[in-house]
């Protein structure tokens, strides 16, 4: 039966020709977890999840499936299976072949055949769509078709290679549900790409955040989100104010930024010392508008635009050099008239803020 | 049509079309006809024709089937066209798929241009290369002899050297249409396939193959047709010491219309001819299960 099996990456590296497109990634993910890699396109969360299905050898590096090293064990011998970024259905097969591909290719008689495809395609619910041809399901149908063929071949690790990016919002939301639905009935490892974050905030046990071929933070959506390890995260992981400057002073678990815009206080979790460049970061969420004199991390400048969404509004806010901070504001009636041009002051608590190292620098 | 006289408009558009009829008709359809009404007359000398014996009859096809030689010859060459669409499919098939599917960039060009560039060369000169290669002081017999394989010369000639021939003759006709179906083929339905777990030939069997159906229906009919219309090449490598000298029936065709100057006859043959291989294709068709749509795709 169904049983999921952990993956290991080993300061996996992968380049082709000069372009790096994977950098010593290492990782562990836990046998029956929902892992996504989230970043922006071109990163190389495909060519990652080639090297675990063994559609290419890493270049530097160890990859273990369930502790084994697959060096030189091909796609087809891998305890994984793939979904393909465009499904990559058999479109000249009926359904229920192509969900009995797997099973055929292991020379399962065809009466089991039927039988096996015919409970694999009620488990993502399109029983009795067996007979048709892929061409004649809508574009849900082929997606869950892909899990079943995927799902026949009982393998330890799911590979899902951006699986929903073709299907509507609508859809694309029923269809995470289903899928970690699928993926907790079956126990089956997930390991799913994404460059949406919300789809991977939503769905996964644990995230890895990737930009430029480097893994720049592992952990659950929270954790990644309450503290992210590099500015890159923070902004893509959610949104972001972030400003540059040097630290001038630490006190306890927090240190004072001199920036172009005064001193601000924020957490230190690195433990920066005086004089290292560092960059703070805030959420929009914890950002307020101040009135008055009021102590504390205040930012300056002129009302750039408001942005109505809803129960907040986004103040965009034009600081002296033309930088922008966004301040998300609950929509309560509470606001005053914002004409865009009119001088405010926003403000954060320092323990809303943290700062993080410069990339480069000791 | 309508399309056609949209783009073109009324006069432009009824010269273009009217050509194209013209050109069917005259070229395609009454030639055929010709032909027909002319393989249904016996073969009389010119003062009786029209008279009272120049009377419609299967005669001239009833010779094809009574005449043991000729009948023979017939089978021979359907047989062997057949054969030579065979080996030229099992030749081409692993040089397509690598074309299309394997090879990247300026390989695949190179490999490209190397299967196109013989064939700037016209049949004859291309089919008479290999009558070099293959005599009895040729390539091949020297670098045997070089290799010390053989002490002296052999004859090269006979069916197999006719069969090297055709297909070498052939090949692009094979080739292109398989290379443009496979070509057309998503990569990741095959890694998909490999990623289930088949083996290569299940891959081919089941994913490439079905998919590339098309070319080769396009790609048999072609080269059978070719094959079983063509008189240089068995004519030429025939002559190959150690040949049968054994005849291709567009030869028997030939030496009817202009060695006998028996007309009716060789127009009979050639349309008995012509009427196989149209069999062929609509078998072709029929089992590879693809529509004249595709086909003309
Ligand atoms: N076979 C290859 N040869 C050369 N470069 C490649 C190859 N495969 C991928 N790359 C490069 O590696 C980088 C990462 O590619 P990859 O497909 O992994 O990105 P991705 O994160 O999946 O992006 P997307 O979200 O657009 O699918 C890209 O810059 C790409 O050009
Ligand atoms: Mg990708």
């Amino acid at each position: 039966m169904l049983a999921g099996q952990s993956v290991t990456l080993e300061r996996v590296s992968m380049a082709f020709g000069d372009f790096v497109a994977v950098r010593n990634a290492d990782l562990h993910i836990e046998a029956g977890e929902f892992f996504s890699f989230l970043g922006p396109s071109g990163c190389g969360k495909t060519t990652i999840l080639r090297l675990i299905s063994g559609f290419n050898e890493p270049t530097g590096g160890v990859i273990r499936i369930g502790g084994a090293d697959m060096a030189g064990i091909g796609p087809n011998r891998r305890p994984t299976a793939l979904i393909f970024q465009n499904l990559a259905l058999f479109p000249l097969m009926k359904v229920w072949e192509n969900v009995a591909f797997g099973l055929e290719a292991r020379g399962v008689a065809r009466a089991e055949r039927r039988r096996r495809a015919g409970e694999l395609l009620e488990l993502v619910a399109l029983e009795g769509q067996g007979e048709k041809l892929v061409s004649a399901l809508s574009g849900g149908q082929r997606q869950r078709v892909a899990i079943a063929r995927a799902l026949a071949v009982e393998p330890a690790v799911l590979l899902l290679d951006e699986p929903l990016s073709a299907l509507d919002l609508k859809l694309r939301q029923k269809m995470r549900a289903e899928l970690r639905t699928i993926q907790q009935k079956t126990g089956v490892t997930f390991v799913y790409i994404t460059h949406d974050q919300g789809e991977a905030l939503t769905m996964s046990d644990r995230i890895a955040v990737m930009s430029h071929g480097r893994i720049e933070q592992v952990g659950t959506a929270d954790a990644i989100y309450r503290a992210p390890a590099s500015a890159f995260v923070a902004t893509f992981v959610g949104e972001s104010n972030v400003l540059a400057g040097r630290v001038i002073g630490t006190s306890g678990d927090e240190a004072i930024l001199e920036t172009a815009h005064g001193s601000l206080a924020g957490r230190n979790p690195h433990g920066l010392d005086a004089g290292a460049r560092a960059q703070l970061v805030v959420r929009p969420e914890r950002c307020r508008l101040l009135d008055g004199d009021a102590p504390g991390n205040r930012l300056a400048g002129t009302v750039e635009r408001l942005d109505f969404e809803g129960a907040f509004v986004s103040l965009v806010v034009r600081l002296d050099d033309g930088a922008e901070v966004t301040a998300q504001l609950a929509n309560d009636g509470s606001l005053p008239r914002l004409k865009p041009g009119t001088p405010v002051a926003i403000g954060f608590a320092a323990e809303a803020a943290l700062l993080l190292p410069v990339a480069g620098d000791g | 049509m309508a399309e056609l006289f949209r783009r073109l408009g009324a006069v432009a558009g009824a010269l273009v079309l009217g050509t194209v009829i013209l050109w069917v008709l005259f070229l395609v359809v009454l030639p055929q006809l010709f032909m027909v009404d002319m393989s249904l007359r016996p073969h009389l000398p010119v003062p009786e024709q029209g008279g009272p014996a120049d009377v419609r009859s299967l005669a001239n096809y009833a010779t094809l089937f009574a005449n043991d030689a000729h009948r023979g010859i017939f089978l021979r060459t359907i047989f062997s066209a057949a054969l030579v669409t065979v080996l030229a499919l099992v030749v081409c098939y692993p040089v397509a798929y690598y074309l299309a599917q394997v090879a990247r960039g300026p390989t695949a060009a190179l490999l490209v241009l190397g299967l196109v560039v013989p064939f700037w060369v016209n049949e004859i000169l291309r089919t008479f290369s290999w009558f070099l290669i293959l005599s009895r002081n040729g390539l091949l017999n020297q670098v045997l002899m070089g290799l010390g394989l053989t002490e002296a010369p052999l004859n090269m000639g006979g069916v197999g050297a006719v069969m090297v021939g055709m297909v070498y003759a052939y090949i692009l006709f094979m080739v292109f249409p398989l290379y443009n179906a496979i070509e057309s083929l998503d990569r990741n339905q095959i890694e998909a396939a490999r990623d289930l777990g088949a083996s290569w030939p299940r891959i081919h069997a089941r994913v490439v193959v079905p998919h590339a159906k098309p070319g080769i229906a396009v790609g048999c009919i072609m080269t059978f047709m070719l094959a079983a219309g063509t008189v240089a090449v068995p004519q030429l490598l025939e002559a190959l010491p150690g040949g049968t000298n054994a005849r291709w029936f567009t030869q028997v065709i030939y030496s009817l219309f202009f060695d006998g100057g028996d007309w009716n006859s060789g127009a009979a043959y050639a349309f008995a001819l012509l009427v196989s291989c149209v069999i062929f294709i609509f078998v072709m068709m029929r089992v590879f299960r693809v529509g004249i749509a595709d086909v003309a795709k």
